[in-house]
């Protein structure tokens, strides 16, 4: 599904450069779920944003689902994102004046769906995550758990090829934290393939394979028993 | 341009934000309303000066005798220069192609009597021009005429002031009142837009005034009206020609500034239109700043409304919205909200106006009113630099990459 090869980014930083990524091979097969983890400074959210077109690479390759994802203008990655790509993120990033239905219908505008067909299929994933009593509440009116389930909602919407999820429990307590990883578990446990930046251990252990980065590149990649959890 | 997804989107968000809107709102209503209402007040000031200016004729040229200060031909200094029929005849016939009308006026005071009462006003021997010349209007009977020059006749057209004084609630006209020995009968009222005071007069024909005087030729001052085509440069060139004219004819040195004065009612008016055009430019750079006021302040607000929406724009993006799809939102939006505040802004200042117009006149403001194409397009151009101004931090906020807008706090 994701094939990176001798990835290479750095940042400007006004007289020197910081090279964050020196050269990461990678790759992710369907269905898989995959932490990565590194310790702040590492490049892991840096790697997450260059698979998530949020950022660009400056050398190497990277192809998603058969696409080279290079030179691309805003246009088409803006179009990419939207049809191939799901993100959480750690503040959950919904749009404060919009419910959690139309939170989750948003991507869905973006592709053009009609209204109606919208918030059908929104509200169709919020069931999945629990949530359908709630889809008329904002998001001030959630709890941080339930914002992060609106969040995985809402990057299930699109039906991406690949979700993203960057400390997607960086912002709960731990019970909380348990609940979303469940809720990534049974989504992964359906076949979606799913990336999860972590520095938490005990969420890495909740995953089916590790990748350790540090100082830029890969230092450890294993496939690890999984901590499965139950379904709350 | 028309995309009923987008519109609901931007309803959505206009509805949702409702401080965000109604400041932008108010500022460009705002902007509007005084920029509507200044102008207003400002024609308003126009019009009163001009009314006070305008009632009267001005193409009128006045001529009054005087006393020589230099002596000439064999004539001593101070020596009293006269007007006489001659004058009068002579220069209709040398002007004839510039001049118009012609009015000898003699001023005199006498004794008025009707009844048993007498009475204390000027009186003023007149040819049937000085009605269009004083900007008289008759409110009863008939002004003096030419019949009333040839025959000499011993009727009088009094003011309204002196009507009122004299007659109270009888009516005025084919009674008979007399002045000094004689008696006149009163053929016409009229009443005059300058004032009581225009409005207190009493005019005869000066051919009977000359009669009264044992057949006197003499008359006071004269006044004449020309051709309005001769605009200010030609008024004052007939002026200095019929004053050299007639200081010749009466052996008046011509560089004596004493013998022979006269009055331009076209130069004056020169003036007092260039006061009001001074006032009208005031009156638009008021309004111009309070337009750029309102520029300014649309522009701000919008800055800071593409600020506060940026980390909003980078999830919008990360979702998928296209940068095109980032700056037709945010321009809508700032096009609907501009385009409604300025509008209803516009509506205001024009109702504002149009309630106050008589309560004004007091502080010197009649009419006050704006073009309606005055109004919108101010309102086009408030509009106009409103969408420019939402265009610049709009595309800006397109152009930041995804990541970095999410990270914004």
């Amino acid at each position: 599904m994701i094939e990176i090869n001798k990835l290479h980014k750095s940042y400007d930083m006004g007289s020197s450069s910081l090279h964050v990524l020196k050269g990461i091979n990678f790759c992710v097969d369907d269905g898989e779920l995959v932490a990565i983890m590194g310790s702040s400074g590492s490049g892991k959210s840096t790697l997450l944003n260059i698979l998530g077109m949020l950022d660009s690479a400056d050398n190497g390759t990277y192809d998603l689902d058969k696409i080279r994802i290079e030179n691309l203008d805003e246009n088409t990655a803006a179009e990419y994102r939207n049809k191939f790509l799901g993100f959480v993120f750690q503040s959950f990033n919904l749009i404060n004046y919009k419910n959690a239905l139309e939170n989750v219908a948003l991507p869905l505008y973006y592709q053009g769906i009609p209204r109606k067909v919208r918030q059908k299929t929104a509200l169709s994933f919020l069931e999945k995550v629990g949530l359908k009593d709630w889809a008329a509440h904002l998001p001030s009116e959630l709890s941080g758990g339930q914002k992060q389930r609106v969040a995985i909602a809402r990057a299930l919407a699109s039906k991406p090829k690949v979700l993203l999820a960057d400390e997607p429990t960086g912002a709960l307590d731990s019970n909380t934290s348990i609940e979303v990883m469940a809720l990534i578990q049974q989504i992964n446990n359906e076949g979606k393939t799913i990336l999860v930046v972590t520095h938490e251990h005990d969420i890495a252990k909740m995953c089916k394979r590790i990748v350790h980065l540090k100082d830029g590149i890969i230092v450890e990649d294993k496939k690890i028993k999984q901590n499965i959890l139950k379904n709350v | 341009m028309f995309n009923i997804e987008r519109w609901k989107e931007i309803f959505q968000s206009i509805q949702k934000n409702k401080l965000r809107t109604i400041l932008s709102g108010t500022t460009v209503s705002l902007g509007i309303l005084i920029f509507i209402v200044l102008f207003g007040l400002g024609e308003g000031l126009k019009n009163s000066y001009s009314d006070l200016f305008l009632r009267q004729a001005n193409n009128v040229l006045f001529l009054y005798p005087g006393k020589t200060t230099k002596p000439y031909g064999g004539f001593k200094t101070n020596r009293r220069i006269e007007f006489d029929n001659s004058d009068i005849s002579d220069i209709r016939n040398n002007f004839s192609d510039r001049i118009e009308l012609i009015n000898p006026t003699i001023r005199y005071g006498d004794l008025i009597r009707y009844k048993l009462e007498s009475y204390d006003f000027s009186i003023i021997a007149v040819s049937p021009s000085n009605q269009y010349i004083e900007g008289n209007v008759l409110m009863k009977g008939r002004y003096i005429n030419e019949k009333d020059i040839n025959n000499k006749s011993k009727v009088v057209v009094i003011g309204r002031i002196v009507a009122r004084d004299i007659f109270k609630t009888e009516e005025p006209i084919g009674k008979f009142i007399n002045i000094g020995s004689r008696t006149y009968k009163v053929v016409g009222v009229f009443q005059d837009l300058d004032g009581d005071n225009q409005e207190s007069f009493l005019y005869i024909p000066y051919t009977t005034r000359q009669q009264i005087l044992m057949g006197s030729d003499k008359v006071g001052n004269i006044s004449l009206t020309f051709d309005e085509k001769l605009g200010g440069s030609g008024a004052l060139k007939l002026e200095n020609e019929i004053k050299t004219f007639l200081k010749k004819k009466k052996s008046i040195d011509p560089s004596d500034p004493s013998g022979i004065r006269t009055r331009n009612v076209a130069d004056e008016l020169d003036r007092s239109m260039q006061f009001a055009g001074a006032l009208q430019i005031i009156v638009a750079f008021v309004g111009i700043g309070t337009l750029i006021a309102g520029i300014i302040g649309i522009s701000n607000i919008m800055v800071f409304i593409v600020k506060e929406r940026t980390k909003e724009l980078g999830v919008r993006k990360a979702l998928g919205a296209k940068p095109s799809e980032i700056i037709k939102m945010i321009l809508t939006e700032s096009i609907f909200i501009t385009s409604i505040s300025g509008f209803l802004g516009m509506a205001l200042g024009i109702t504002f106006l149009n309630t106050v117009d008589k309560g004004l006149q007091d502080y010197f403001i009649t009419r006050p009113e704006v073009g309606l194409s005055t109004a919108f397009f101010a309102t086009i151009v408030l509009i106009i630099f409103g969408v420019i101004a939402g265009y610049i931090p709009a595309k800006r906020a397109a152009k930041i990459k995804p990541i970095v807008a999410l990270n914004d706090e």
